[in-house]
């Protein structure tokens, strides 16, 4: 019985790029389903009616929530392919160890840069350059922070890079600069083609970061 | 060859008595260290958890595992008898989304309640009481999250059977109340006596005398701001 993939995803968001990446990595061919976040479709309201919220990957009917999460299950079920964890049990730790750390350390950096000004802005770039030098640290002289392929740091990273034209035009820094390897590592990434098929366009994510400003009343 | 296993703890912290209750679980041999994680944290837990610097910290062979949840996998994938997290790739999501909603919105939520004042602990009361009805939606009548067993998103909410019960008692303010969350008030006892968990319950009256002596604090701070 061929299986059925929808992913319920919004083109700009980094946690559906994660998704996208998985399943292209993996061969697993999907529908796209793009959501209106302003009007939510019932399906998504049914799919998540948690959170909400994308992406959700619906598997033969039933969803599975949180990208994280998403990406653990595709790799769960699909593991003939390009595995997104190492299966040595310690290495995996240090794998959701990271993914973990950046989720909780970026989610609200950079909108705090692209929406503030002054002081409370010059904070959030100063960790989000604090954070991105740890991160290049823990990869260290590896290709990827998978190892030599694409694990799941990688992707749970790398689509954070679609917003970083937006950061450093509305912080007005550079990133690259500051944090060369950590380019590298994207630039890396950005030469396979299941990463660059699945990031969004930086320029168009810059302009949709200026079109929601704009919309909310913030300079 | 011998395991060398310890795990850096705190009494008072939900988080690394999950822990406890998982290498209980598996029957696992440790060494359990007491952290003073308020005024003095150890030299060998900052080595070991540079980047946050908190409780739970497992050590296993000398390679150190933070963040509880990444710890309950580990040990799941390490010590395969008395599985935690069910074999099937969904039903592992569906552990997983549990555990992530339990910690990221009912434990600060439930938090809020507590130890805000005024009209915040009010909205959070009620936010925290749509999360347990929530919670308790998703125990569908099982005895435990796990099913029949404990399992990886039971020992997450360990945090609601073990902590919430004092810290209500000290605060005055009821949030899981029998009459309010049946369901979930029932897993709470079968929770708790079981032999695993029964034998390893944090220390009630500290965690009461604690919360009281904070709480006592931030009511007279917030009646100096008022």
């Amino acid at each position: 019985m061929a299986d059925e993939v929808i992913l319920q995803d919004f083109w700009s968001s980094m946690f559906g790029m994660r998704c996208r990446i998985a399943l292209a990595e993996k061969g697993v061919k999907y529908e796209y389903k793009e959501e209106d976040l302003r009007k939510k479709s019932d399906l998504l309201l049914q799919m998540n009616p948690i959170h909400k919220k994308i992406p959700v990957l619906v598997h033969n009917g039933k969803p599975v929530c949180e990208s994280l999460i998403i990406l653990q299950y595709i790799d769960e079920t699909w593991p003939d392919k390009c595995s997104l964890l190492p299966s040595d049990p310690y290495q995996r730790a240090q794998a959701r160890f990271w993914a973990d750390y950046f989720y909780k350390k970026f989610s609200d950096l950079g909108r705090k840069i692209c929406t503030t000004k002054g002081e409370e802005q010059e904070v959030a770039k100063k960790e989000l350059i604090d954070s991105l030098k740890l991160l290049e640290g823990e990869l260290g002289d590896k290709p990827f922070f998978g190892g030599e392929k694409l694990g799941l740091v990688d992707l749970a990273i790398v689509p954070f890079y679609t917003y970083f034209l937006a950061y450093e035009t509305c912080g007005n820094f550079s990133i690259e600069v500051e944090c060369p390897n950590f380019i590298a590592w994207t630039k890396r990434c950005l030469e396979i083609e299941s990463v660059s098929k699945s990031l969004a366009d930086p320029q168009k994510v810059y302009g949709f970061v200026l079109h929601l400003k704009k919309a909310n009343g913030i300079e | 060859m011998g395991e060398e296993l310890k795990l850096f703890g705190s009494w008072g912290s939900p988080f690394s008595r999950r822990i406890e209750i998982a290498l209980k679980i598996k029957g696992v041999e440790y060494e359990y260290l007491e952290e003073d994680i308020i005024h003095n944290k150890s030299a060998l837990l900052l080595k070991y958890n540079p980047v946050h610097k908190k409780v739970p910290v497992l050590v296993h062979n000398s390679k150190p595992i933070a963040e509880s949840q990444v710890i309950l996998e580990y040990i799941d994938e390490t010590w395969n008898d008395n599985p935690i997290l069910p074999r099937d790739p969904y039903k592992r999501a569906m552990a997983r989304f549990w555990a992530k909603f339990i910690d990221e919105k009912c434990v600060p939520t439930i938090w809020k309640s507590f130890m805000s004042g005024g009209p915040e602990r009010e909205k959070a009361h009620e936010e925290a009481c749509e999360l347990l009805s929530t919670l308790e939606g998703e125990l569908k009548g099982k005895k435990f999250f796990g099913g029949e067993t404990v399992g990886f998103v039971d020992i997450v909410a360990s945090f609601i059977s073990h902590w919430v019960g004092p810290v209500q008692e000290a605060a005055g303010v009821d949030v899981l109340t029998e009459d309010k969350f049946p369901m979930l008030y029932k897993w709470a006892e079968e929770f708790k006596n079981c032999p695993v968990i029964k034998e390893n319950l944090p220390p009630r009256d500290k965690i009461l005398a604690f919360f009281k002596a904070r709480l006592e604090m931030l009511t007279s701070s917030y009646k100096n701001r008022v």
